[in-house]
C-alpha cells in the first residue's frame, strides 16, 4: 500500500530525513518510535505534502501512486489521514460543517455524488460512538477551545468519517490522560480492517499497550536505524533511547 | 516568501462574473451638471414644481460644498461635468405584466439569475427592480397595497403620495448633510419608496436590485423608509453591475424612520464592478444612509455584506432619538486586488436606555486596503446608553491593509460603551489541515472566510445569505497561494 524508498527531505537547509526506507501492507499497523528530533513528525508532514518540507530524494508510492506528485488535497482523497499533533482551530467553522465539506469533496473526487443531510446524520451519529464524543462538540467552532482530550478525540472522529485507506497518528498520545488515552485508542482499533493500515507515531511506549503494532521501527537522525515487533517497544521503554546510540557505537552523552 | 508572493500577485481575482452591457437604446442628458440639467431631469420625469424647487435649492446648496477628503480612500479627482446626470431605458408605458417588459432586460436578469417569474411564482419576494435608474418592473404591489403597503418606485411616490414625500424626504438625511447628498438630492434619478401603516407587519421581505446599465452614467438612487407605529418591515437590496473601463460614480442616499414600537430591518448585498486586477476601473460608491428611531422602542438595523466598488464610502447609521430605541450594525466588507473601503457605521444615542451594537468583519487580500470608521455618540440625556461594538479584520496575505478608526463620544456618565477588535491571518497551517481532509485552497478559504463572517452572515434573509456567501467565494478566488 506505502512504499517509501530512500526517502530524503529538508526544511531550509537542514536536512531531516536521510534515506527512509518503509514497506506498509493492507491490515497492518506500524509504530515510529524515536527520540525528539529523530524527524518522526517530519516524515508525517511530508507524506501529508506540507509544503514547508522540500523532498530531495527518493520516492513514496501509494497505492500505486507517485505520492508526491499529488497535492495534498489529492493525498486525502485518495484515502491518507494525518491525526495532527496539534489539531488547528478555524473559528467560526463547526465540525459538523468542516467534515461534511471534506467528505463531500472527497466523494466528488471518487465520482460520487455528495451524501444528503440524513445520510450524513446518520453516519456522524454512528461514528461519534466510535470515540464517544458529544454531537455539542461538534456544533462548536472546529477545534476552537477544545480541551486536549477532545481535539485528540475529533481526530479520530474526522478519521472514522472519512475512512482513510491509510491513516497517519502523529503523537496522538501527546497531551492526553489515561482514559482519554484509551478512548482514542480504542476508536483507532475499531476502524481497523484488512484493508487499511496504520502508522502510529509516538515518543512513548504506552499508547502501544493499546493499539498493537505489527512493527516497531526506530528513527533516529533520520534514518530508520531498528525494526522489530512489539516487544522491541517494551525494551526501548525499559532501556531508554541511548541503546539505540550505544548499538550504533555512539558516544552516549552525559 | 517570495514564492508565496509571487503567487498572489499571479493569482488574481477571478474575471467579473456579471460583466455584461444589456443594449437598450438610452434616454439622456448631455455630460455636465447645472440648474439646467436639473430642470431636464426633473421635466424627463414629469416631476411637480415642488420636487423641482426641492433638487434646484440642493444644487445650488452643492454648487458651494467641497468633496470631503478625511477617508482613507484614494481615488483620482472627479470631474463632475463629464457625468451623464440621467439616463433612462426606453419604457414608453408602464406595464402592468412582465410578458411586456422588453425581452432583453429579462435576459439580463435571467444572467443576474433572479428571474422575476421564478421570484413572483416561488419566493414570495416583492421585487422593484431598477435599471438603469427608473423602474420598469413592480409586483406583488397588489398584495401589498391591501395592507396599505406602499412599495414602488420614487418617481411614482412623488406623484402618487406628494404629501408623504414632502413630510419624509431629507427628513433624517438633510439635502445639506454633506457634498454627496447635496448632489443626490439635486440630480436623483430613482429609487424605492416603503411605507409601512400603522400596526402592519409586512408579510414578505421587500426587494430591490439595483443595475448600472448606460455607459458613463452616474447612479443617484434615492430609498426612503416609512414605519408608522408598531409596524414591521425588513427590506433587501442586492446589486451587480456590468464590467466597464471607465470609474463610475454612484451616490445613493437611503433614509429609513422608525416611529414608537417600529421595526426595519434593512440588508444589503453590494457588488459593484470592483474594477480589474490592476486596479482599473470600477465603481465609486459614496452612500449615505441612515435611519432615524424616531419613536420610542424602535428598532433599526443594519446588514450589509460589501463585496464590490473600487472606492467604498459608506457609513450606515443610526439617530436612537427615541427612548429605549435599538440600532444595529452588521458589516462584512471584502476587498481585494486595489479596491479600498472606508466603511462602518455612526450611532448616536440621543434617548434613555438606548442600546446599539456594531459588528464589523473586514477582510482585506490582495493590495486592497480596507478600513472601519465608527462613532458612536452618547448625548447629555441618553442616560443608561449601551454600546458593544467588535471590529474584526482578517487578512490574506502581506500586500494589503486593515485599518480600524473608531471614535466614540460620550457626554452622560451612565453609558456604558465597549469596542473590541482583533486583527488576525489566515494561516497557512489551517490551509494545510484543511487539504489534509481533502478540500482544496479555494475551498478552505471560502470556508474559512464565511466562517470568520458567519456572525453576520446570520443577520441575513435565508435566500440572501446563500447568495452572500458565494459571492464571498468569488470576490477571494485565487487571493491565497
Amino acid at each position: 500500500m506505502l512504499s517509501i524508498k530512500n526517502l530524503q527531505a529538508r526544511i531550509e537547509e537542514k536536512e531531516i530525513l536521510r534515506g527512509i526506507n518503509l514497506d506498509i501492507k493492507p491490515g497492518e499497523v506500524h509504530a515510529i518510535m524515536g527520540p525528539n528530533g529523530s524527524g518522526k513528525s517530519t516524515l508525517a508532514s511530508v507524506l501529508a505534502g506540507r509544503a514547508d518540507y522540500e523532498v530531495t530524494g527518493g520516492s513514496v508510492e501509494f497505492l500505486g501512486k507517485d505520492l508526491l506528485e499529488l497535492s495534498p488535497e489529492d493525498r486525502a482523497r485518495e484515502g491518507l489521514f494525518l491525526a495532527f499533533q496539534y489539531p488547528i482551530e478555524i473559528p467560526g467553522v463547526s465540525t459538523t460543517n468542516f467534515i461534511k465539506t471534506a467528505v463531500n469533496e472527497v466523494r466528488k473526487y471518487r465520482g460520487e455524488e455528495p451524501m444528503d443531510a440524513v445520510g450524513f446524520l446518520k453516519l456522524m451519529k454512528e461514528r461519534m460512538k466510535l470515540v464517544n464524543i458529544d454531537q455539542s462538540l461538534l456544533s462548536r467552532s472546529l477545534n476552537e477551545g477544545f480541551s486536549g482530550g477532545e481535539k485528540k478525540r475529533n481526530e479520530i472522529f474526522q478519521m472514522a468519517m472519512l475512512e482513510p485507506r491509510l491513516a497517519i497518528l502523529d503523537e496522538t498520545d501527546s497531551g492526553l490522560d489515561i482514559d482519554a488515552l484509551r478512548i482514542v485508542a480504542e476508536g483507532v482499533n475499531k476502524l481497523k480492517s484488512k484493508d487499511n493500515a496504520t502508522l502510529v507515531i509516538t515518543h512513548y511506549q504506552r499508547l502501544l499497550d493499546y493499539i498493537v503494532p505489527d512493527y516497531v521501527h526506530i528513527l533516529y537522525k533520520g534514518r530508520i536505524v531498528k525494526t522489530g515487533g512489539k516487544e522491541l517497544a517494551l525494551e526501548l521503554e525499559e532501556r531508554g533511547y541511548d541503546f539505540i546510540k550505544e548499538e550504533l557505537g555512539e558516544e552516549v552523552e552525559a | 516568501m517570495s514564492e508565496m508572493l509571487n503567487t498572489l500577485e499571479q493569482t488574481a481575482l477571478s474575471e467579473y462574473k456579471y460583466g455584461w452591457v444589456t443594449d437598450i437604446e438610452a434616454d439622456e442628458a448631455p455630460p455636465g451638471l447645472s440648474e439646467d440639467i436639473v430642470r431636464f431631469i426633473s421635466a424627463k420625469k414629469n416631476e411637480p414644481e415642488w420636487m423641482l424647487e426641492w433638487r434646484l435649492k440642493a444644487f445650488r446648496h452643492w454648487v458651494k460644498m467641497t468633496e470631503p477628503t478625511w477617508s482613507n480612500v484614494h481615488y483620482p479627482k472627479i470631474d463632475y461635468q463629464s457625468i451623464k446626470y440621467y439616463s433612462a431605458p426606453k419604457q414608453k408605458v408602464t406595464v402592468n405584466s412582465l410578458d411586456e417588459i422588453d425581452p432583453e432586460l429579462r435576459a439580463t436578469f435571467e444572467k443576474l439569475g433572479i428571474s422575476l417569474d421564478e421570484q413572483k411564482r416561488l419566493s414570495g419576494v416583492a421585487v422593484d427592480a431598477v435599471i438603469d435608474s427608473v423602474s420598469i418592473a413592480t409586483t406583488f404591489k397588489t398584495q401589498l397595497a391591501e395592507l396599505g403597503i406602499i412599495f414602488c418606485s420614487m418617481s411614482e411616490a412623488i406623484k402618487e403620495h406628494p404629501e408623504l414625500i414632502k413630510k419624509w424626504l431629507g427628513s433624517v438625511v438633510p439635502m445639506t448633510d454633506n457634498y454627496f447628498t447635496a448632489l443626490n438630492s439635486a440630480v436623483f434619478s430613482d429609487g424605492s419608496f416603503c411605507y409601512i401603516p400603522k400596526g402592519v407587519k409586512s408579510p414578505m421581505e421587500l426587494s430591490t436590485y439595483f443595475r448600472i446599465n448606460a455607459e458613463n452614467t452616474g447612479q443617484f438612487e434615492r430609498t426612503l423608509i416609512v414605519a408608522e407605529e408598531s409596524s414591521y418591515v425588513s427590506y433587501l437590496e442586492g446589486c451587480t453591475a456590468p464590467m466597464r473601463d471607465e470609474n463610475q460614480l454612484h451616490a445613493a442616499v437611503v433614509e429609513i424612520v422608525a416611529l414608537d414600537n417600529a421595526e426595519v430591518k434593512y440588508s444589503t448585498v453590494q457588488n459593484w464592478y470592483p474594477g480589474n486586477k490592476e486596479g482599473k476601473g470600477g465603481i465609486y460608491n459614496f452612500v449615505t444612509k441612515r435611519g432615524l428611531c424616531a419613536g420610542v422602542n424602535s428598532k433599526i438595523s443594519w446588514t450589509q455584506v460589501e463585496t464590490g466598488s473600487a472606492v467604498t464610502w459608506k457609513y450606515p447609521s443610526v439617530i436612537l432619538k427615541g427612548d429605549n430605541s435599538q440600532g444595529e450594525f452588521y458589516s462584512v466588507a471584502v476587498t481585494n486586488n486595489y479596491q479600498q473601503a472606508d466603511t462602518g457605521s455612526k450611532m448616536m444615542h440621543i434617548g434613555k436606555n438606548t442600546r446599539s451594537r456594531i459588528v464589523s468583519k473586514g477582510i482585506s487580500a490582495g493590495f486592497s486596503q480596507n478600513s472601519y470608521r465608527g462613532l458612536v455618540q452618547v448625548g447629555k440625556n441618553a442616560i443608561n446608553a449601551r454600546n458593544f461594538s467588535q471590529c474584526d479584520s482578517l487578512l490574506l496575505g502581506d500586500k494589503c491593509g486593515a485599518h480600524t478608526f473608531p471614535y466614540i463620544e460620550v457626554k452622560n456618565s451612565t453609558a456604558q460603551v465597549e469596542h473590541e477588535a482583533t486583527t488576525s491571518k489566515i494561516g497557512e497551517d489551517q490551509i494545510f489541515y484543511c487539504n489534509q481532509r481533502g478540500l482544496d485552497t479555494e475551498t478552505a478559504v471560502a470556508l474559512i472566510i464565511n466562517g470568520f463572517a458567519k456572525e453576520v452572515m446570520n443577520q441575513l434573509p435565508m435566500e440572501f445569505a446563500v447568495e452572500a456567501q458565494k459571492l464571498l467565494a468569488i470576490s477571494l478566488e485565487g487571493s491565497v497561494g
